[in-house]
């Protein structure tokens, strides 16, 4: 059975997204819920396998093609659209929701593309979706940080399509199928997937724009680039070796600059990275289980990450704070967030009975089964790096420790329905994990709940929980700091360097400037005179000289016949 | 059965209608016989491109004279391909030209203008769809006098220098034309192509015959405006009236481009052509000059009409460069361009005559601030400059996409880049005009004006959404070029 070209699911999203602006009240919210649940069911409409193909130029366009693999990743980015636009709808910024809609949409478009260049339409959607997100937030900070995402993500998308491109030109056809990094091209369309993954080392654009977003904006963020990421290195790239180093990279560069870091968006965004790197590390094992594990991390994170990231909005958005520092002891006056923050950050750090302890645990199962025992420890060691900085010091600052006089009520009803949706998933899938192991894109033998497993990971996270105490008051006491980071290097040191090269000083910076801008307006004046309106190339031409052109064309032709 | 001399009505119909239109004198009258001549013709070439494709050439014998003594009318999908093209945008043009012709032509005048009309319709048409050289000629000059007799009706006084100066370097191009042609003859003793290919393989390596072909060069180079030759053309369309630079931006060239490879390919063979003598590398130097500078040209421009005008002259280059990469793919690129400009630039400059009815000049002053009160007409410029640009979903997409394929295939990926850049300059013009239609302060007369009547919307819309249309359904161009073009090639279609 062949399903359609059409991909109904992806269409819903976008199209449905871009209506909304044109939607109010009551029809407005039906929209924002329904839309969501209708691409669901279109995503579970589309059968096993490659749909109908569609004939452009040389090439077979498959719009849609369904297997495991693409439904998981598509199912959990149309719970994910619901959730976060259910959390939303008190937004009163139209475009938000409209973009962010566009986005969801065209990442499960994404994933379930069976061909480069439907990708890669997507995948450019996501981009500038993404980048309405985060600009809708509406701050000067906002707008810069989206112009840097859009220019990073344009880079990324140049990479994959020169990637496609030469892919298509090596081997003639546009499949998207594993590739084995023997042509140069498939390294192109990797670099060109990994700088959506977050990869080292442009992993900055994640904690640099994501936070930047307004209090609902982050939440929808965290969820499709990245993991659209994963899904394709997933399905192209399984095995990779190069991918077991790059994802160890992303987790402990995650771990460092959230321990750092002050803002608690800007941690979770840090954790995001280091979550990611999980998966990247599962898809770069390749086997069954790494990938099974990947596949479900990926699911139970962008749950439990929009869950701390509504948590970390509710704060937000009822304080207008978004320093650690600034916050604390607002458990008293919004313990309905901060128990869903609580139920979030167990999750992120792999607390049995808890959605992250049931998928994560299968990535360093793989890596045991391997046998790869430094994998396996680096992995270990950053669970516990996790709890760290996810697990308790994001609960800790914002919700306990000192008292910082506010007293802000809950979230209005929408917020708190998202956060306890999302809450209750964690909690589910942790107590009973068979329904999101019988979508795994292979079958599952991993038992998590074994005595072994069990009484492992509550060590790790114990002991790690009491050093986090201990060295709370030496080491890991907020201050007001920022964080340098990658993007330093192209935020502040290029513009410095540029001044410091020509001599430093602003002077000199000025006389540069304007010898430039000297040359351009010369060169310019030179192509006027030639080509513009009086130019000689312009101007209208008495008829012997156009005459004469014929003659010495017809010369040369002559000439060079005869030769 | 009246399909079979379809070759000949093709012809003859708008031939023998332009004589109507001058004894009725009416100018209602004019108008409808050339309206219901040109669908008639759109009718017939269809049917021809269908048959030609279905049962490979059609040869149809003028009088019953069999070839090669009698004149032989042959269709084969590549002129067939050409037939549709100017039929449609000729039908398309007359459906448009009523108010757009009211406004800009005295109209004591509209009978013997609509009379020329057919004639050049009939003359492009005969080039077309005739087998034999000295028609070729004679059906040139047919159309070419009556595109002068259109050129010289624009309303601005330099049309009438603009069409002398036309007429002058059309003539040394016929002249030419027919000086290669005598030339061959001399060497064949034959004037009908298909015999002619027979021939002139024979005595390829005469002088004469490679005289025969730097005459007919040149002589095609003026005709379709081949950078350094082009100078007769931007006057030639800024000054003529709306509807006339539509149809003759779309078609005449076109028609050229047609001559060439006809010639290069059907009567001197691909082989001699390619690898014999030079002619892709000249080719190559002289379409990437007219990328190039016509594009840089256009970017000063201020009349609009004009900067289409220079545009043209770089989108040629881009014809002409698909025949210079000497391979299938590339001809594929030409001929698809060949339809794909043809479709794109008529959308244009009919758009522009619905502004130049409400603006008069339509110039990058005129035009300010318009994308408020026309805006169904400057939104069709936006989507006809996309076309241009060679933005994806549109059909510049894919001649742009063949004619970079072409070059990879050749390993030429400096031209590859080379191509991208120049339609980069292509963005930088259209944006000028975006840029003023929607950004600027509305200028005193846009901000009065209402959108164009729907009799001149329509037609310029249906050429936009052909632009749309063919860039997402390429079954019918690519695979029609790909056939031709192996035919060309000397492949078995």
């Amino acid at each position: 059975m062949t399903g359609s070209a059409v991909p109904f699911a992806a269409l819903t999203l976008v199209l449905g997204g871009m209506l909304l602006p044109s939607l109010r009240g009551a029809a407005r919210a039906t929209a924002v819920l329904l839309l969501p649940a209708v691409a669901l069911y279109f995503v579970w409409s589309v059968p096993d396998g490659a749909g109908a193909t569609v004939r452009f130029l040389d090439y077979d366009i498959v719009p849609v093609r369904g297997d495991r693999l693409s439904r998981l990743f598509a199912t959990v980015f149309a719970m994910m659209a619901f959730g976060g636009g259910l959390f939303a709808l008190n937004q009163k910024r139209a475009l938000e929701l409209a973009a962010a809609f566009v986005y969801a949409g065209s990442a499960i478009g994404a994933v379930m593309a069976g061909d480069l260049v439907t990708l890669f339409v997507f995948w450019e959607v996501m981009a500038i979706g993404s980048t309405l997100v985060v600009w809708s937030a509406g701050t000067d900070a906002a707008y810069n940080a989206s112009l840097r995402y859009l220019m990073i993500h344009l880079m990324g998308g140049v990479l994959l399509m020169a990637g496609i491109a030469g892919q298509v030109a090596v081997t003639g056809s546009i499949a998207f199928e594993r590739m084995d990094l023997s042509l140069w091209p498939q390294w192109l369309i990797l670099a060109g997937f990994l700088v959506n993954a977050g990869g080292p080392p442009l992993s900055a654009w994640i904690p640099d724009a994501y936070p930047e977003a307004s209090y609902s904006g982050t939440v929808f963020l965290s969820a499709f680039t990245t993991k659209t990421a994963v899904y394709v290195l997933l399905r192209g790239f399984p095995g990779a070796e190069i991918l077991v180093f790059l994802g160890l990279i992303m987790i402990f560069y995650g771990i460092v600059y959230a321990l750092l870091e002050n803002d608690m968006r800007r941690i979770l965004a840090y954790s995001i990275v280091n979550q990611v790197g999980f998966m990247v590390t599962g898809a770069g094992l390749g086997t069954e289980m790494a990938i099974n594990g990947a596949a479900s991390h990926a699911f139970t994170h962008i749950i439990y990450k929009a869950l701390l990231l509504m948590s970390a909005g509710s704060v937000l958005f009822m304080t207008g704070r978004r320093k650690c520092s600034d916050l604390g002891g607002l458990f008293q006056s919004m313990p309905l967030t901060a128990a869903c923050g609580i139920v979030g950050a167990l999750s992120i750090s792999a607390f049995p009975l808890t959605s992250g302890f049931v998928s994560k645990s299968m990535i360093s199962q793989a890596a045991a089964d391997g046998h790869l025992a430094l994998v396996w420890l680096l992995l270990a060691a950053a669970s516990a790096g996790v709890f760290l900085h996810a697990g308790i010091k994001f609960p800790w600052f914002v919700f306990f420790q000192k008292d910082s006089g506010l007293r802000p009520p809950d979230p209005p009803a929408n917020m708190r329905l998202a956060m306890i949706l999302f809450s209750f998933l964690c909690i589910a899938i942790g107590v009973y994990p068979e329904p999101l192991y019988a979508l795994l894109p292979y079958p599952v033998e991993f038992v998590p709940y074994t005595g072994e497993h069990v009484a492992s990971q509550l060590e790790l996270l114990l002991f790690s929980g009491l050093a986090f105490f201990v060295m709370l008051d030496r080491y890991l006491q907020r201050t007001l700091t920022i964080t340098l980071d990658v993007d330093w290097f192209y935020r502040r040191l290029g513009p410095l360097a540029a001044r410091a090269l020509v001599g430093g000083g602003f002077r000199r910076w000025e006389f540069l400037l304007r010898t430039l801008e000297r040359v351009a307006g010369e060169a310019g004046a030179y192509l006027y005179r030639h080509h513009g309106p009086e130019g000689r190339l312009a101007r209208t031409w008495p008829t012997g000289s156009m005459v004469l052109w014929v003659a010495v064309l017809l010369a040369s032709y002559l000439v060079f016949y005869y030769l | 059965m009246i399909a079979i001399h379809f070759p000949a009505l093709q012809v003859v119909v708008p031939l023998l209608a332009a004589p109507l239109c001058v004894i009725v004198r009416n100018a209602r009258a004019a108008w409808l016989i050339a309206l219901a001549v040109s669908w008639a013709m759109l009718y017939v070439a269809t049917g021809l491109l269908a048959e030609a494709l279905s049962a490979g050439v059609i040869s149809y014998r003028l009088g019953s004279w069999a070839p090669p003594w009698g004149i032989e009318y042959r269709v084969d999908p590549v002129n067939g391909l050409l037939l549709v093209l100017v039929s449609f945008v000729g039908a398309v043009v007359m459906t448009f030209s009523r108010a757009s012709v009211d406004h800009e032509v005295p109209r004591s005048q509209h009978h013997l203008f609509y009379a020329a009309y057919l004639l050049c319709l009939s003359g492009l048409l005969g080039i077309a769809v005739t087998g034999d050289a000295f028609n070729i000629f004679v059906f040139l000059e047919i159309s070419s006098l009556a595109t002068y007799i259109l050129i010289a009706m624009g309303r601005d006084r330099r049309a009438l220098t603009a069409s002398y100066q036309y007429l002058i370097m059309g003539t040394i191009g016929a002249t030419f034309i027919v000086i290669g042609i005598g030339l061959l003859y001399l060497m064949t003793g034959t004037l009908n192509l298909a015999d002619l290919a027979q021939r002139v393989p024979q005595v390829e390596h005469t002088r004469p015959v490679l005289a025969a072909l730097a005459f007919l060069t040149v002589g095609i180079s003026l005709k379709l405006a081949l950078f350094p030759l082009h100078l007769w053309l931007p006057n030639a369309y800024a000054y003529a009236p709306s509807m006339v630079t539509a149809f003759v931006a779309a078609t005449a060239t076109k028609v050229a481009v047609y001559l060439l490879l006809r010639f290069f390919f059907t009567v001197f063979g691909a082989s001699f052509v390619l690898e014999q003598v030079q002619v892709p590398a000249i080719l190559l130097v002289l379409s990437l000059a007219a990328m190039f500078v016509a594009s840089t040209v256009a970017i000063y421009q201020d009349d609009l009409k004009r900067m289409l005008a220079y545009s043209s002259v770089a989108q040629i280059g881009y014809i002409t460069l698909g025949v210079s990469t000497a391979s299938a793919t590339g001809l594929t690129a030409t001929l698809v361009h060949l339809l794909n400009h043809g479709v794109t630039k008529g959308a244009l400059f009919l758009l522009l005559g619905c502004m130049a009815l409400r603006v008069d000049r339509v110039t990058i002053a005129s035009i300010r601030g318009i994308g408020r009160t026309m805006p169904l007409t400057t939104f069709g410029v936006v989507l006809g400059g996309f076309s241009l640009i060679g933005v994806p979903t549109t059909v510049g997409f894919v001649s742009k996409w063949y004619l970079v394929l072409a070059a990879l295939e050749r390993g030429w990926w400096w031209l590859a880049v080379l191509i991208l850049l120049s339609s980069l300059l292509a963005v930088v013009y259209m944006w000028r005009v975006v840029e003023a239609a929607y950004f600027k302060e509305p200028a005193p007369r846009a901000r009065k004006v209402t959108e164009a009547p729907l009799s001149m919307l329509l037609p310029a819309w249906a050429l936009v959404a052909a632009c749309i249309y063919f860039g997402l359904d390429t079954r019918l161009t690519v695979g029609v070029a790909t056939q031709a073009a192996q035919l060309l090639m000397g492949g078995t279609p």
